[in-house]
């Protein structure tokens, strides 16, 4: 997949939401402001990236996980973010453990049809990467997290 | 900043996540070094740049040149770049401002410094001072 420039941005009305979530009421930003802080994000994603990915290296996987995440933010010095990001976490893995109870459910009651029902769980993900990362994911439910 | 869950979906439920993860995905696979990335391990890194935005807008805000101002500026966070450790990797993104007036001075002074230099390589009479 061929990465456009814009593609490397985030969505303004996204960001915006989030920047007054943070400030007191009332207060505006200006679109410069708006314009740099998106920016940052996207500079803050690739050093996060960056900074994982170097944890995974030391673990010998290929695949970041969420520890590696954790790890990094430690790193960066973004220590308050970790447990709101756990808290995150935990939700994360309940919900989809509540998706794969209620797909399970469900072939239980039809017949062995239902598998592409599966693929409706990630509709965030890459096709071409589903199967793959859906067996990862399993692999690394099962590994112990860093607390 | 505990509870930073904006927006709903289609459920009225709260959203866990508010920015899109295939877009946050495009950009950590531009990172040369990443083969793959665990779905849990994205959504955690979206989660942290929400975290960050909210960060970042807030110690620029308290930091402003102005709380009576109701304004989030561009100088704000310019200036919290270059002043917090924890932003500096922004440094570069985030540049100070200054007056074209005073780049064009800037320039001149530059170039008059290396005629000058240029100059006593000549070996002249001396009769121009450094400055």
């Amino acid at each position: 997949m061929a990465e456009r420039p814009e593609d490397l941005n985030l969505p303004n009305a996204v960001i915006t939401r989030i920047i007054k979530e943070a400030l007191p009421d009332g207060v505006n930003i200006s679109k410069e402001a708006r314009s740099a802080i998106s920016r940052a994000a996207s500079v803050f994603v690739l050093y996060a990236t960056s900074c994982a990915n170097n944890f995974a290296m030391k673990g010998k996987r290929k695949t970041l996980n969420a520890s590696d995440v954790l790890s990094a933010m430690e790193e960066m010095e973004f220590q308050r973010f970790v447990t709101p990001l756990k808290e995150a976490l935990e939700a994360y893995r309940r919900e989809q453990k509540g998706k794969k109870e209620a797909s399970e459910q469900k072939k239980k009651d039809k017949d062995k049809k239902t598998d592409a029902e599966e693929q409706d769980k990630s509709r965030d993900e890459d096709n071409e990467e589903d199967e793959e990362r859906l067996e990862e994911e399993e692999q690394n439910e099962e590994e112990e997290v860093d607390n | 900043m505990a509870d930073a869950v904006a927006g709903r979906d289609k459920c009225g439920e709260p959203r866990l996540v508010s920015l899109p993860l295939s877009r946050i995905r495009v950009i950590m696979k531009s990172s040369p070094e990443v083969s793959s990335i665990n779905q849990e391990a994205l959504v955690l890194t979206a989660k942290a740049t929400e975290l960050f935005v909210q960060h970042l807008a807030a110690c620029s805000y308290r930091r402003g040149s102005g709380r009576e101002r109701k304004a989030l500026t561009y100088t704000d966070l310019s200036k919290t770049a270059e002043e917090l450790e924890t932003f500096q990797f922004l440094a570069d993104i985030l540049p100070k401002k200054i007056l074209a007036s005073k780049y064009l001075k800037m320039l001149k002074e530059k170039r008059d410094e290396d005629e000058e230099e240029n100059d006593s390589g000549d070996g002249n009479d001396g009769d121009e001072a450094e400055s």
